[in-house]
């Protein structure tokens, strides 16, 4: 049996019919034609499925979609300002800390989760945050100077 | 050094901004209208004769829309040595046996991928179950199963290169030592698992294949095989790839089944392997068995070496071929090595196909040659890091009767290196610093497919209002060729990037490149927009020295969105006017530049070489034999560089491959079956893995490569295992022979030590 899902997803109302085991990146992908998060393993091990629920990181590869009835839900397509890129974006272009790009989505909103939650990480802590995320491209090291770089626009934005 | 506009300015990537804001579209993301999702039905065994397949109850589940199997395909068969007719050993779908645990023998395209993968389950298969053969050197041995027809001892390939006198040489060596290896298997894991979506016109005959690839030709190539097509009537378009590393150089059955099935249905079919498929069905890197004796003069001078491997095929030839040679090719770099001998033997058993993996040979070439050469300095008593430069290669060297070394950095990179490393000083117990040499090539001389075209082509487009439209197959997997190619289009025209507009890896609209492998991009792909790019500067000079009337002798160059004489720049025209001039002046003829690139006279390995040292410091657990990076400096020789992070990027992210390869990533598998085939279980390094790395800049110019560059790629997919041996060596002064140094490999050879030092 189908059930009614409520969902905000990048500040737009959506009412889809689901059914109870449907996962919330089916959702997404599928319903809502939403590909920026990725399927990247289905064990909650890669890291490319994180959207935000509620502006907490979520594997949505991993949770039902019911489970996110009546939330809000910020993916990679929310995050710039109509043409303006997110300062995380228009560091991680900066810092080349993309390569193929699959992982790039949920890395950066994992960074956005973490930033919001501590806006002036240590390098410890960057890796620490992002280390349920898989990249095979870049060896991370660029990734992880992105996000500190983005710390600091951030701050500079604020003030 | 030549100051360029465009050329080593970093600069970001061209698919940077889709990929940042998720709108960048992989075949993982494509759907079309009225499409089917195909999956495929693989086989339990190892090694198997096909009785029969019952798949009636399937094709009357609803919602199912074609099943077919080997019986209903056009038959044939195909791979990628289509050179040598006998190495094209598989099958799309099998028709007669099986040989490893995945080979695909049916194939369902259904409405829905549960109803796809329920179908599956209502196939009936009925196998004979045959003898199999996990081990390369059982394998070879008379009594063991055959698993080709045809194929005795399970031979698959041998290679045999030599030069000098080996035998004469070794008696004149005052040190001999001999050592003994097993490499194991590592998975190239990309993010993007391997898929298809296939959508044939039956008004038309003619079919499209969206694939996440390396090489839209090779797939056009063997689809034309398998699917008994002309390849005219095949077009194969490479979207955005979530990553390869090796793995999807080639035509694969998911490719073909979603091909076929759309023929047979009229309707797009897309097949999507999940990630268990992933793991244990798709390519993996060779494994290999290695003994390999050096011989030197007591002043380190090496005169001797001789390498012998035998190899885990698994079922099908795959690019085996080329890893062996490779690995033998390696084995002498990056030393002048007077006398020198390989031999390798590539064995099929029922384990799933090796084939290329990034570094292509080279990871256990160089595991190998620098765990070995480091010892040699030990037993000598010399300096690790002299006696490599005491034997290094040099520019202009020649390998006898395989490659000629134009460009080489060696020696700086070991200057560049060893200052770091005295930088570390003295460290404190249980940590060490390993330090590796090694040799690459920027793009392989191989044409196992049998291409009459160049390697790479390229085509500019110039239109009226001096825009430009730059079509290459050159594949971007994310390494950046995409930018890097627009790059050399802008600096060759003297024009900004902003102007330059790229039509890529699509073979219906592009001309022929043989893709991105063995790190070919750059220089061969490079030197063909580069050469189309010069072309339509030609033609642009011709009309600017009409209008300026100067006489003949003077030079023109094309800088800054201007042509101008070069001895006086204010003499000279806007770029954009004078494409105007060419133009009109030409019966208003599109202004067309082709250019194509294949090396010549380069021997038989690559038309040039990167050449770099790499050291590595690691503390060492002795309670659990975890090892931990601690820092890594890298000096790499890539010629000119042309897109800087671009670099930096592959380095690091090479490296973090290699570090996996040399600490934690190990395709296990137990009688063929594939144990840990999921991200969870096959440990990739992680963020708090992996330590700073310091890259050390050298400069060199390849007269062979556009604007002087070499490869990046893969390069320093080579050296950070055997680094990471050598400073496990160092700290703790345990020799493991083989990879990667798990915490258990490492505590095991603790306890053998400390046990030695007790008898």
């Amino acid at each position: 049996m189908k059930k009614l899902l409520e969902l905000t997803v990048n500040g737009e109302h959506y009412e889809v019919l689901v059914e109870p085991k449907t996962l919330l990146i089916d959702v997404l992908r599928d319903q809502l034609g939403l590909k920026g998060a990725k399927r990247g393993c289905d064990s909650g091990s890669c890291g490319a499925c994180t959207v935000l629920l509620n502006g907490k990181p979520v594997h949505s590869c991993s949770i039902l979609a019911l489970q996110a009835n009546g939330g809000e839900i910020l993916t990679i397509e929310g995050l710039a300002d109509g043409p303006n890129l997110h300062p995380i974006q228009e560091a991680f272009l900066d810092h080349w800390a993309l390569q193929c790009g699959f992982c790039t989505p949920g890395q950066i909103i994992a960074a956005k989760a973490l930033l919001d939650e501590n806006p002036n990480p240590t390098e410890e802590e960057v890796k620490t945050a992002m280390n349920g995320h898989i990249c095979r491209c870049t060896g991370y090291n660029m990734i992880t100077e992105a996000i500190l770089d983005a710390a600091k626009r951030l701050q500079e934005a604020r003030r | 050094m030549k100051e360029y506009s465009v050329v080593g300015k970093a600069t970001r990537n061209i698919d940077g901004v889709a990929k940042v804001t998720g709108e960048a579209r992989y075949t993982f993301d494509m759907t079309l209208p009225g499409m089917l999702y195909g999956k495929l039905l693989r086989s339990p065994h190892p090694h198997a004769r096909i009785i029969s397949i019952d798949t009636s109850e399937a094709e009357r589940l609803p919602g199912v829309k074609a099943v077919i199997t080997g019986k209903d395909t056009p038959g044939g068969k195909y791979g990628p040595w289509r050179r040598f007719p006998e190495l094209m050993d598989e099958e799309a779908l099998v028709t007669t046996k099986v040989r490893f645990i995945g080979d695909a023998v049916a194939a369902v395209a259904a409405t829905r991928e549960d109803i796809a993968k329920r179908a599956l389950e209502l196939i009936k298969v009925k196998y004979e179950l045959l003898p199999a053969v996990f081990n390369p050197v059982e394998a070879a041995k008379d009594d063991a199963p055959q698993i080709h027809d045809g194929v005795e001892n399970n031979i698959n390939i041998t290679r045999h290169i030599e030069w000098g006198d080996v035998d004469e040489a070794i008696k004149i060596a005052d040190y001999v030592r001999e050592d003994r290896y097993e490499l194991s298997s590592q998975s190239h894991a990309p993010l993007e698992v391997h898929d298809a979506l296939a959508s044939f016109d039956k008004s038309t005959g003619r079919l499209t294949v969206w694939t996440s690839t390396q090489s839209p030709y090779y797939v056009q190539l063997g689809l034309a095989d398998a699917l008994k097509m002309r390849e005219g009537d095949i077009r194969v378009i490479k979207p955005h790839v979530g990553g390869a590393f090796g793995g999807k150089i080639s035509t694969y059955p998911e490719q073909i089944c979603a091909a076929f099935l759309s023929i047979k249905t009229g309707k797009p079919v897309k097949i999507v392997l999940n990630r268990q498929e992933e793991f244990a069905v798709t390519r993996r890197r060779t494994p290999m068995y290695i003994a390999t004796k050096i011989g030197a003069k007591k002043d380190g001078t090496i005169v001797t070496k001789e390498v012998k491997v035998i190899a885990d095929g698994g079922a099908y030839t795959a690019l085996g071929s080329t890893a062996l040679y490779l690995v033998g090719i390696y084995s002498s770099f990056p030393y002048k090595i007077p006398n020198y001998r390989f031999d390798g033997c590539r064995v099929y058993t029922n384990n799933n196909p090796s084939s290329a993996m990034r570094g292509f040979g080279g990871p256990q070439a160089v595991f190998i040659s620098e765990t070995q050469i480091d010892r040699l300095a030990h037993d000598i008593g010399i300096d690790p890091i002299e006696i490599r430069r005491k034997n290094g290669m040099t520019p202009h060297y020649v390998v006898p009767g395989q490659a000629t070394i134009e460009s080489c950095g060696l020696h700086d990179c070991i200057d560049k290196v060893e200052q770091k490393v005295k930088e570390w000083g003295e460290l404190p117990k249980y940590q060490g610093v390993g330090m590796v040499c090694y040799g690459f090539m920027s793009g392989g001389i191989f044409n196992w497919i049998n291409t009459p075209y160049a390697f790479s082509g390229a085509m500019v487009r110039v239109n009226i209002d001096g825009t430009v439209d730059l079509f290459t197959q050159a594949s971007d997997l994310g390494q950046g060729s995409n930018t890097v190619l627009a790059m050399i289009c802008a600096e060759e025209l003297g024009i900004s990037l902003k102007d330059i507009r790229l039509h890529v890896a699509d073979t219906g609209i592009t001309p022929v490149d043989l893709g991105a492998w063995g790190s070919r991009q750059t220089l061969m792909s490079g030197n063909a927009v580069k050469a189309a790019a010069a072309e339509i500067k030609r033609k642009l000079m011709d009309v600017a020295r009409i209008k300026l009337g100067e006489n003949i002798v003077y030079d023109l160059e094309a800088k800054g969105g201007r042509i101008y004489l070069t001895l006086r720049p204010e003499r000279g025209y806007s770029y954009y006017d004078i494409v105007k001039d060419a133009i009109r002046y030409n019966d208003g003829e599109p202004l067309i530049g082709t250019g194509h690139y294949t090396p010549h006279g380069k021997g038989m390995v690559s038309p040039a070489f990167t050449f770099g040292a790499q050291a590595v410091k690691v503390e060492v657990d002795i309670k659990t034999g975890r090892v931990k990076l601690l820092d890594i400096a890298t000096a790499h020789d890539c010629g000119q560089v042309i897109n800087p992070p671009a670099v930096r990027g592959q380095v690091e992210g090479a490296t973090a491959m290699a570090a996996g390869c040399g600490l934690t990533e190990e395709l296990l598998s137990e009688d063929g079956l594939v144990l840990n085939a999921s991200l969870a279980y096959y440990k990739i390094l992680r963020y708090r893995d992996m330590p700073h790395i310091t890259t050390l800049e050298v400069h060199t110019h390849e007269p062979e490569g556009p604007f002087g560059a070499k490869e990046a790629g893969e390069g320093l997919t080579t050296p950070t295992a055997a680094a990471i041996a050598n400073a496990v060596y160092h700290a703790v002064g345990v020799e493991i022979n083989s990879n990667p140094l798990t915490a258990e490999r490492v505590f095991k050879a603790l306890k053998a030590l400390k046990k030695n030092k007790a008898t």
